[in-house]
């Protein structure tokens, strides 16, 4: 199967430059981007076997000797490609912050709490529907020094690699109904509400396991399609 | 209008999820010690060919280091193999992944240890001179950015395909160049994300 990455698809992702996020001002290139051919080099990608991750990997409540404070959740979902088809054997990777809203990152310094049961990374495999599922808690919202009063929604940090090196992506995942979503313009930098609202996970509660945690759905879809006569890419 | 989900920020803290081991300075307590899952140093037992070091700052639009940024590099084998998991023949260095990840230290340099790629197959038959593809990630940066790394001891760069689509005046973002480290062979590669020799990177 041939796969092809259109770049009309990437027209839903932020711009370079997004002012009101401070920190792309100087981050941004500030040339135009230039178009090449996808070639050898950028149609392949890393590979990763099961034997990337190991078994408990995707629990972050058992990396410790106690649990960790907080509400314990479950987040899951499917990798897709653009056609919808599942992603199997690709590398899911999260990370953070603890239920106080506080990274172990010693950059973080939020006065919150640490919790010396919760380091907030993880990692799994898509299985062969390319389903992944991880047990963890609910991040806290935290401050940070983009504007007055700037308070970050709650997230978590997905690392996601796909059919090739194109097809990486790094994205955040938010919580449903979050009241912080107006005023944060790392969410409000996909200026399209559909796929902004791709970033938001569902409450599940078809899978919420009862009396004991909540259940969260984040499915991913990356680039990457079928080459049919109708998606021949125009170089 | 696409399905896809959207690019966000890596955000300053991704160091003990992504790149723990790393030039960061994310110092991981043995308390919050956590896994390395990708590395920077990409030479595996069975990799063949000739073993380099590469190196460089990462710099934002002020010239300042970017101290938070994350680099990931994906490359051939030192015979243009990419070590694809779809329909490619075994090869004997099975363990050389072609993949590695490094965060840039307080001074806003990475580096890498890797072998040196071969010529791989390019578009129309045509061969592309050695080269690395770089992305970078960090704070700042909704989503990534692709470059590319071609070598300075390369007569084969002059036709590249990709490096002749470039301005002329800009290619030179491009080469990484090389000094010898004793008997290593060192590619100095600075990435400008912004400004006066803005690296080239590519809208692929």
């Amino acid at each position: 199967m041939t796969f092809i990455y259109p770049r009309e698809s990437l027209s839903v992702y932020p711009k370079h430059l997004s002012p009101e996020y401070k920190s792309t001002v100087k981050r941004s290139p500030s040339k135009p981007l230039i178009i090449v051919p996808h070639t050898l080099s950028e149609l392949t990608g890393p590979a990763f076997g099961h034997d990337a991750v190991q078994e408990g990997d995707n629990d972050l409540t058992k990396q410790h000797k106690g649990e960790p404070l907080g509400e314990r959740i479950i987040v899951h979902g499917h990798v897709y490609d653009e056609d919808k088809r599942p992603v199997a054997d690709t590398l899911v990777e999260i990370w953070q912050a603890n239920a106080c809203g506080r990274y172990v990152h010693n950059v973080d310094q939020h006065p919150a709490p640490l919790d010396p049961n919760f380091t907030g990374a993880g990692r799994t495999v898509t299985d062969k529907n390319g389903h992944y599922k991880f047990v963890t808690v609910k991040p806290g919202a935290y401050p940070w020094g983009n504007h007055p009063n700037a308070w970050r929604p709650n997230h978590i940090h997905f690392s996601v690699f796909g059919q090739s090196f194109v097809s990486r992506l790094v994205t955040q995942m938010y919580f449903p109904g979050d009241p912080l979503f107006p005023f944060d313009p790392i969410f409000n930098s996909v200026t399209d509400e559909k796929a902004r609202l791709r970033m938001v996970s569902s409450f599940d509660l078809e899978n919420t396991i009862p009396d004991w945690a909540l259940c969260f759905r984040f499915d991913i879809v990356l680039r990457g399609r079928e080459q049919t006569p109708t998606h021949t890419e125009k170089h | 209008m696409s399905d896809i989900t959207p690019s966000q920020t890596v955000g300053p803290y991704f160091a003990y999820g992504l790149a723990p081991h790393s030039r960061c300075h994310w110092q991981p307590s043995p308390h919050y010690d956590s896994k390395e899952t990708v590395g920077a140093n990409l030479i595996t037992p069975d990799a063949t060919g000739q073993k380099i070091h590469i190196e460089g700052s990462v710099l934002d639009g002020d010239g300042k280091p970017i101290n938070d940024a994350m680099i990931e590099i994906w490359q051939a084998d030192s015979q243009g193999r990419y070590a694809h998991a779809r329909g490619e023949k075994p090869r004997p260095n099975a363990k050389f992944t072609g993949f590695g990840r490094s965060a840039t230290d307080k001074a806003g340099v990475y580096s890498f240890d890797t072998v040196k790629p071969g010529v791989v197959p390019g578009p129309d038959g045509k061969p592309q001179a050695p080269h690395i593809v770089f992305c970078i990630y960090s704070r700042g940066m909704l989503r990534q950015v692709y470059t590319r790394l071609y070598f300075s001891d390369e007569a084969s760069n002059a036709a590249d395909p990709i490096l002749t689509l470039v301005p002329a005046d800009r290619r030179v973002t491009l080469i990484a160049h090389k000094e010898m480290r004793g008997e290593l062979a060192v590619y100095r590669f600075d990435i400008r994300v912004q400004g006066e020799n803005e690296t080239v990177f590519f809208d692929i």
